[in-house]
């Protein structure tokens, strides 16, 4: 069989399973559609979860960044893990005990403000909808990679198929999809890496090979690694490059915006207890810790591979016509280039004059089995561990911006008479219309998909990730704190970021940024000036009412 | 629950939170970036580089266990304080 008979073979199978599962979880109630009824198992939770959290981004593009960026690469890595042991430590159970819908009814309840409310729901509807695009343009190539599909059809494939469950089984229905497509993503991602890892060391774990001797080399695969890329002008793979303070405050951004971000949150709304919540966030983290240690070894593994590939085992350069079939398959796609500039008939690639080769960081994932000379089906495999990885995370967004659309600002701030059964109907027609708008962005992507990312993180930590936390550890921050610390919040590090990505893009150099923090890692900056303005507004307006500090305590606590 | 046990479940569980929060910073900040290059200089693991194993693996592991260690020291202290669920 041909790659692209088991693509459609596997990719049709695991959308066939996405339907049964649509149609086994309708729902016929607000609180089975926005939290699946508080019934999920926390192990089926963390399943859930880590397909949530883990995006097109984290399956296809991650281990390339990581590959091309050596040490520093650690900012993803660490950055979108860490961010875990804040929301099990200082979000999740108090947020479960709390017990109700979204994160903007718990900024809402607690401020006791409407305005507060509606900064919430502002801000989850941008990160939702800044996140999803990207999800769906992921769909898109996916298909056009694998299956010769045009991306427009592509991303209307994709939104058929997340339109069904997510408006038939709202949050019930995207549970269990999720935790069928974590199996799905995990087994795509780890058997390539696994076989890679045999090859390259002899070691069945990746994270072993990774620390590993190379076959035959005699030497450790890293030392290899470091010395090849010394030599081409990259320097050494496990040195740093980016400054110190810059890569503590983006890796402090990512997990401070990770823990903040509304549509992991609520995840852990969906568990029956608040010990539940606790060790589902467990199990998520040990879910996404084996796609994200894996990563890394995948990146060192695809890297020696590539460079001896092209530059030859003994670094004069592959002859052009001899090259690896799967050089020839990528370069179809434009994934992959070589100019011949000195016009020897050898592919070179390397950081200075020398280099040839243009190489797309997707390549590191893409390529991996075709590379490592896998069985077809492996190759059919990734494609559908992509569409996983992409349906998953919009479906987990689209709830976010549904429930935002008719819970906080229809149910509570618009139409506060509706019953049970007409708010269901409003969250069906939101997420129908949310699962619209997403395609169109897939079709028609913004130029700045990768820019706003940033964004993203940036404002989940700047806004949400204080908001909640001071909610629930200080009980004397008060709605006027909250509301002007959020906003204070937003305005400084939207600014800053809108400045060095849309305003002035030229001046977005290490020299002209504030104490050389880039605007991947403002978010931390706007994290502190949120909180200090916070306490100062607090300091000076009246204290809350007596039913929030109640409300507090009982937060605090698992029983009653 | 009367609000003096409360406060002494809360300060149990704020010292716990605490000691947790220590050494994911230690794990993640201090070995994997601050002080990433002086453990890279200086010591080894299988063919790790300390600085870059704690960057690109150790740290991550670390989370994991923090998390269930979280999970079982809070219910002991959910257990002792009287205010577990069940």
């Amino acid at each position: 069989m041909s790659v692209q008979a088991w693509t459609y073979l596997i990719v049709g199978l695991s959308f066939a399973l996405y339907a049964g599962i649509a149609l086994w979880t309708r729902v016929s109630t607000t609180r089975d559609y926005y939290v699946a009824g508080g019934g999920v198992h926390p192990v089926a939770n963390g399943m859930a979860t880590a397909a949530d959290w883990m995006s097109a981004a984290s399956f296809i593009s991650m281990a390339g960044l990581v590959s091309f960026m050596g040490r520093d690469g650690a900012v993803y890595l660490m950055g979108w893990t860490g961010g875990y042991v804040l929301l099990a430590l200082l979000l999740a159970p108090y947020l479960r005990k709390f017990g109700k819908f979204t994160v903007p009814d718990f900024i809402g309840d607690r401020y006791y403000s409407d305005v507060a409310r509606l900064v919430a729901v502002v801000c989850a509807l941008f990160i939702s909808f800044t996140y999803i695009a990207g999800q769906m343009r992921g769909v898109g190539i996916v298909f056009s990679r694998f299956l010769e599909v045009d991306v427009t059809l592509g991303v209307v494939i994709g939104m058929g198929i997340v339109f069904l469950y997510a408006v038939l089984g709202g949050m019930k229905g995207i549970t269990y999809t999720q935790v069928a497509q974590y199996c799905v993503l995990i087994f795509a991602y780890l058997v390539p890496a696994i076989f890679i890892s045999i090859m390259l060391t002899g070691h069945v774990i990746p994270q072993l090979g990774f620390g590993g001797e190379l076959s035959g080399a005699g030497t450790s695969l890293l030392d290899k690694l470091d010395g090849l890329s010394e030599e081409l002008g990259f320097g050494a793979y496990t040195a740093g490059t980016k400054s110190t303070l810059d890569v503590f405050c983006i890796t402090a951004a990512l997990m401070v915006g990770t823990a903040g971000l509304p549509h992991v949150i609520v995840r852990f709304f969906t568990v029956p207890r608040v010990s539940d919540a606790r060790r589902s966030a467990g199990w998520a983290l040990l879910f996404i810790a084996l796609l994200y240690t894996t990563a890394p070894a995948v990146a060192a593994f695809a890297r020696v591979n590539m460079i001896e590939t092209l530059n030859g085992r003994d670094g004069r350069g592959t002859v052009a016509a001899e090259a690896p079939e799967w050089v020839e398959n990528w370069t179809r796609t434009g994934l992959i280039s070589w100019e011949d500039r000195n016009g020897d008939g050898r592919m070179f690639y390397s950081k200075d004059e020398r280099n040839e080769m243009t190489i797309d960081r997707d390549i590191m994932v893409l390529a991996n089995p075709e590379i490592a000379r896998l069985p077809a089906w492996v190759v059919a495999l990734v494609a559908a561990g992509g569409l996983a990885a992409a349906l998953s995370t919009a479906a987990g967004l689209l709830l976010v911006i549904s429930s935002a659309i008719s819970h906080d600002l229809m149910k509570k701030v618009v139409a506060r008479n509706v019953s049970d059964r007409q708010e269901l109907l409003m969250a069906r027609v939101s997420a129908a219309l949310a699962v619209g708008a997403a395609g169109w962005l897939g079709i028609h992507p913004p130029g700045f998909v990768a820019e706003v990312v940033a964004f993203a993180f940036g404002l989940a930590a700047a806004t949400f990730f204080p908001a909640l936390i001071l909610g629930i550890f200080d009980k004397r921050v008060n709605q006027q704190g909250a509301v002007t610390g959020m906003l204070a919040g937003l305005c400084f590090t939207g600014g800053y970021i809108i400045w060095f990505k849309f305003i002035d893009p030229g001046a977005n150099l290490p020299a002209n940024w504030w104490f050389g923090i880039s605007p991947e890692g403002i978010g931390s900056l706007g994290m502190l000036l949120n909180v200090a303005v916070t306490y100062a507004v607090s300091a000076v307006t009246p204290a809350p009412p007596r039913a929030v500090t109640d409300m507090v305590d009982s937060i605090r606590v698992p029983r009653g | 629950m009367d609000s003096v046990k409360l406060s002494s479940y809360w300060r149990a569980h704020l010292k716990l939170l605490a000691t947790l929060l220590l050494v994911w910073f230690a794990v993640s900040f201090v070995a994997g970036i601050l002080l990433a290059d002086w453990l890279d200089a200086r010591f080894r693991i299988g063919g790790f580089p300390l600085g870059f194993w704690f960057a690109q693996q150790g740290s991550i592991f670390a989370f994991v266990a923090l998390v269930f260690g979280y999970v079982a020291a809070m219910n002991r202290l959910d257990r002792q304080h009287g205010v577990a669920e069940d």
